[in-house]
């Protein structure tokens, strides 16, 4: 048997000097991932250092009106939150969009941002993946990939990002906060995965021995109109073919505040810069939705078997614009 | 004893049941004995070729790998005539998947490193994984699964057909779909001596010791073949699978017990598929919808060393009465792994197929699809000419639309919105055939007044130790609570396995054929019972397999409604009934639950079940229960389950027809001709995902 040792965090700061203390280690929170990728031999960690019991189990409300959400909270508990649920539903939704209820209680909020890939030649030692052994190839680019990427892939990778908390997070301007030797920093969510690039193999700008601490929500989303809405093959217990994350705020006549993002299209959450930026000072109109959203998909690269994803990303952002803009306004 | 004669058809629970929910129920894989190893095999990375040298050492030198076994060292094996069970016999890859080596560790995790250990080396061969209709090594075969032959053809169907007033000439494709049960397959073999021991997961341990002992030469006497709880097969377990005889290899080459239990990634490639079937299918029709001609022609794929073939063409030999009649099979062996049973094989993809093209043509003929059905009942099996034992087709079908409330729908397509979802409804017919088998059954009355039946049945979650208790009680005119149901024990009077919806009427017929001979030896009997009780024997050789001058199946009728929503394509079942006419139901609480867990199996063949084969790997895709969507409790909705009560004096003794198959019969159809008669598209190609319904809409 493959030897491992197993070592619980007291602190952040333990949490990091394990890990500098045991070359090819693994954080651990609820495991529903890092632990199917070890049985399929994907990840092979000398050690766990089990971050799930660090005191970042809360969810604060913070003084300047953002909230903070520690990255042990369980996405089950994060769903449920009444705060969460007020003010940003969006969040609330994609999290019970995501998984079972299973395993929901057991993963939590900064393991669910570092979940892999669920494309199949990923998650098998026996088929080439740039991803998982760089130079090994891409498996899916010429084979099956109809569940794969359509925006930002590379000749190297096509996988997409498989969160749905992490495409309500990019759409509501959250941002994660980072522990690390050089201290502290925060990086916003939609910059936080990266495009495969020539470098699959990094899913994050997270940099080696870096922990999750927690994720903030600013003031500045809170309240507004927001939804997730999600397609997929079955009604529960599926990733997203193709799914959207939205925040819009409409005054006088104009759309005065927006966050639109992709999930399931791409490498990471897509947020939908192009869209946004078509739509700010714009009246909320189907029109001026339907344009906002082709402008942002006129960059697809669809591949063989999954052009449909454009369609659908197209028709799922302006639906869910059209159910958060004013009833009188499109 | 007034309380007696009113077990059968009662909704009697299943008597395991506490044991299951409370996790005491010991399945194969759970069987601890003293010692026990583990094993792990190696699988093929290759789709075609032949293993050059395995490489053990590394694995060898891990802590507590106990052996590692190749077609170089594995104990020799007799012939099988089941080549899947040719395990580590000889260095050939027939497909990616195949096992090329086992590792024996003492715990699970040891085994699992070191077959992560073993380095195989290939000698690769170009490999050819893709069905298509015009494949040039496609043939046709003698006979198709269930030994039909492969080929029927009567009267004229080409002419007919050219000449028809309404003509509907569709091509249809069902992918490849995978059995997938909640327990994956294992087995835990021990020796005691010269003697075997094996706990199998298995859907009939009578011939999984038939297979073991003709595979190491032993006599039967000296095999025990266990399976007391299995969780579910469909079929993939239905005769034995490689996995228990690596079990025995394993065992026999290390002197201790040892559990295989295949992680479920493995299963795709070695327990059996469904089969790919393309369908051509062509229905001619008088203006007033009167078939003429049927011609249904299904190219499947079977793999390079044993002959599967789904025979998905046979239900038109059945269901309607046309004069001019063609179904035929062709096959293409490819380097994929060989397919198998799985759930109604023949019926679930032919009856996909037929009754979708029944619905094209009610469309074409503007008549509604249950009259245009009734108006095609046919008097005698079209096929054969016999009569049919009895067939109530037209009854669930007036029974189902009766309930659905059918006749307030509005026949024109694509015309209900509700927002920006489309609503539809369709219906199909079922069948699926009543067999059995000979099978052989002891009872015996106990002093203490209780009885005991022993009869090696399978309960694979089905009920049957329920409902066997339940024929025993009213064979015998005694309270059910007083019947013992001993089965799962090839040491019990053997009995066929649990498969071909025939398991019930098999054993039971035995079962009913031991206490009635008990009850009328208890009857002349005076005084108290023997000490060692008294016991009959039953055996229905000669009797279950007898020639018949019938024509026996099971019918039923499916309704379906569904919404389509036209933002993302997503199909999502609103309501779906199903009316059968399946003789006597014995077990109204254990049936309805095969009736609508088939029927929800259906649901995952129309909406959200296929394996996708890699072409370049050689692999099916989805190898986990998060990748193969088998329905989740959010997708069933409303489902019902009725049935109309048959007596047919042809059947057995129970007067029982089949019940484990026919609701996945029929339900994609139904389900798929809502979606027409939601948005008028017509889809011939399966699962109905959002991607294929979104393109059309």
């Amino acid at each position: 048997m493959k030897p491992l040792a197993y070592a619980r965090a007291g602190s952040v700061e333990e949490a990091a000097e394990l890990y500098a203390a045991h070359p090819g280690a693994r954080y651990l929170g609820g495991g529903t991932n890092l632990v199917d990728l070890m049985k399929l031999g994907v990840e092979e960690p000398s050690t766990l250092v089990d971050v799930s019991r660090l005191p970042l189990d809360t969810v604060e409300e913070l003084p300047d009106g953002s909230v903070r959400i520690g990255a042990t909270v369980r996405n089950s508990d994060l769903a449920a939150h009444p705060t969460v649920r007020d003010r940003y539903p969006a969040l609330s939704q994609a999290l019970l969009a995501g998984a079972s209820g299973q395993l929901r209680n057991a993963a939590t909020t900064g393991g669910n941002l570092l979940q892999r890939t669920r494309c199949p030649y990923f998650q098998d030692t026996d088929k080439p993946c740039n991803k998982r052994a760089p130079g090994s190839g891409c498996g899916a680019l010429d084979g099956v990939h109809r569940d794969h990427a359509v925006l930002g892939h590379s000749p190297q990778c096509i996988a997409t990002h498989p969160s749905d908390m992490a495409v309500a997070l990019a759409a509501l301007d959250a941002a994660v906060e980072l522990h690390g030797a050089d201290g502290p920093r925060t990086v916003p969510v939609a910059e936080f995965h990266r495009l495969p690039g020539d470098h699959p193999e990094q899913d994050t700008v997270i940099r080696p021995g870096e922990l999750i601490t927690g994720v903030v929500l600013p003031g500045a989303t809170a309240g507004l109109p927001s939804l997730y809405r999600k397609a997929r093959d079955r009604a529960s217990y599926a990733f997203a073919l193709a799914s959207v994350a939205a925040v819009l705020d409409v005054e006088g006549g104009v759309v005065r505040q927006v966050g639109l993002a992709f999930g399931g299209v791409a490498h990471r959450p897509w947020r939908a810069r192009l869209a946004e930026e078509a739509l700010l000072g714009a009246a909320p109109t189907t029109a001026a939705f339907e344009r906002a959203a082709d402008l942002e998909l006129a960059a697809a690269r669809p591949l063989r078997d999954n052009g449909y994803k454009v369609r659908l990303a197209r028709n799922l952002a302006v639906d869910a614009l059209r159910r958060l803009a004013p009833p009188t306004s499109t | 004893m007034a309380d007696t004669g009113t077990a059968l058809g009662a909704p009697a629970e299943r008597r395991e049941g506490r044991d299951k929910v409370t996790g005491s129920a010991r399945y194969a894989a759970e069987q601890t004995d003293p010692g026990r190893a583990h094993a792990w095999p190696v699988v093929a990375g290759i789709a075609r070729g032949t293993v050059r040298t395995v490489d053990a050492e590394a694995a060898l030198a891990l802590p507590g790998v106990l052996s590692v076994l190749t077609h170089e060292n594995a104990p020799r094996l007799a012939p099988a005539d089941d080549p899947t069970l040719s395990v580590l016999q000889d260095p050939r890859v027939p497909h990616r998947g195949w096992f090329v080596a086992l590792v024996v560790g003492e715990t699970l995790e040891a085994a699992r490193a070191g077959a992560a250990a073993v380095r195989v080396a290939y000698d690769v061969e170009e490999h050819d994984v893709t069905l298509t209709d015009d494949h040039p090594e496609a043939y046709a075969p003698e006979e198709a699964n269930g030994g039909f032959p492969a080929r029927r053809e009567q009267g004229d169907p080409e002419g007919a057909f050219a000449s028809a007033e309404v003509r509907v000439d569709s091509h249809y494709r069902v992918p490849p779909l995978h059995n997938h049960p909640m327990e994956p397959h294992a087995a835990t073999a021990r020796w005691d001596g010269d003697r075997l021991v094996v706990h199998d997961s298995s859907q009939g341990a009578t011939t999984v010791r038939a297979t073991l002992a003709s595979l190491f030469e032993l006599s039967e006497d000296d095999v025990t073949v266990i399976s007391e709880h299995v969780g579910g097969g469909f079929g993939s377990k239905g005769t034995p699978r490689p996995h228990v005889v690596l079990a025995v290899m394993a065992a026999r080459e290390t002197g201790r017990p040892v559990t295989v239990a295949l992680p479920r990634r493995f299963l795709p490639a070695v327990v059996g598929h469904r089969a790919p079937t393309l369908h051509r299918l062509r229905l001619g029709a008088t203006a007033d919808g009167t078939l003429t001609s049927t011609l249904h022609e299904v190219t499947t794929h079977t793999s390079r060393i044993k002959e599967f073939v789904e025979q998905a063409a046979v239900p038109s030999r059945i269901m309607y009465a046309a004069p001019h009649r063609l179904s035929s099979h062709r096959v293409v062996p490819l380097d994929v792994p060989s397919p198998s049973w799985m759930r109604a094989p023949g019926e679930a993809p032919g009856m996909y197929v037929l009754e979708s093209a029944m619905d094209e043509l009610a469309v074409a003929a503007g008549l509604d699809p249950v009259e245009l059905r009734i108006l095609n009942e046919p008097d005698t099996e079209p096929d054969s000419g016999k009569p049919f034992s009895s067939r109530h087709l037209v009854d669930c079908l007036r029974e189902g639309a009766r309930r659905f409330d059918w006749a307030a729908r509005d026949p024109r397509p694509g015309i209900r919105a509700e927002g920006p979802l489309l609503v539809g409804t369709g219906v199909a017919s079922a069948t699926y055939p009543v067999m059995a088998s000979p099978a052989q059954a002891e009872a015996h009355a106990t002093p203490d007044g209780g009885f005991v039946v022993r009869i090696n049945a399978t309960d694979i979650g089905t009920g049957a130790r329920t409902v066997l208790a339940q024929v025993a009680a009213d064979a015998l005119g005694v309270p059910l609570d007083r019947v013992r149901t001993d089965i799962g024990n090839s040491d019990l009077p053997s009995a066929p396995l649990a498969g071909g919806s025939s398991g019930t009427a098999s054993w039971g017929w035995a079962v009913h054929e031991a206490c009635t001979r008990l009850a009328s030896t208890l009857a002349e009997h005076s005084g108290p019972l023997p000490s060692e009780g008294l016991r009959a024997h039953a055996d229905t050789a000669g009797t279950a397999d007898a020639d018949n001058p019938y024509a026996r199946h099971a019918f039923g009728a499916h309704f379906a409604e569904v919404t389509v929503d036209t933002v993302t394509g997503e199909v999502r079942v609103r309501r779906l009934l199903g009316v059968y006419a399946a003789g006597h139901i014995l077990n109204a609480r254990t049936a309805r639950s095969q009736f609508i867990g088939a029927m929800t199996m259906g649901l995952g063949m129309a909406l959200t079940e296929s394996s996708t084969m890699d072409a370049a790997s050689g692999d099916f895709v989805e190898r986990d229960l998060a990748a193969y969507h088998v329905p989740a409790h959010a997708d069933v909705p409303d489902i019902e389950a009725h049935w109309i009560d048959e007596d047919d004096p042809h059947l057995n003794p129970m007067g029982s027809k089949g019940i484990g198959e026919i609701g996945i019969v029929g339900t994609a159809a139904a389900i798929g001709n809502a979606v027409h008669h939601a948005t008028g598209v017509r889809h011939r190609e399966l699962p109905l995902t959002p991607d294929r319904v979104l393109a059309g809409l």
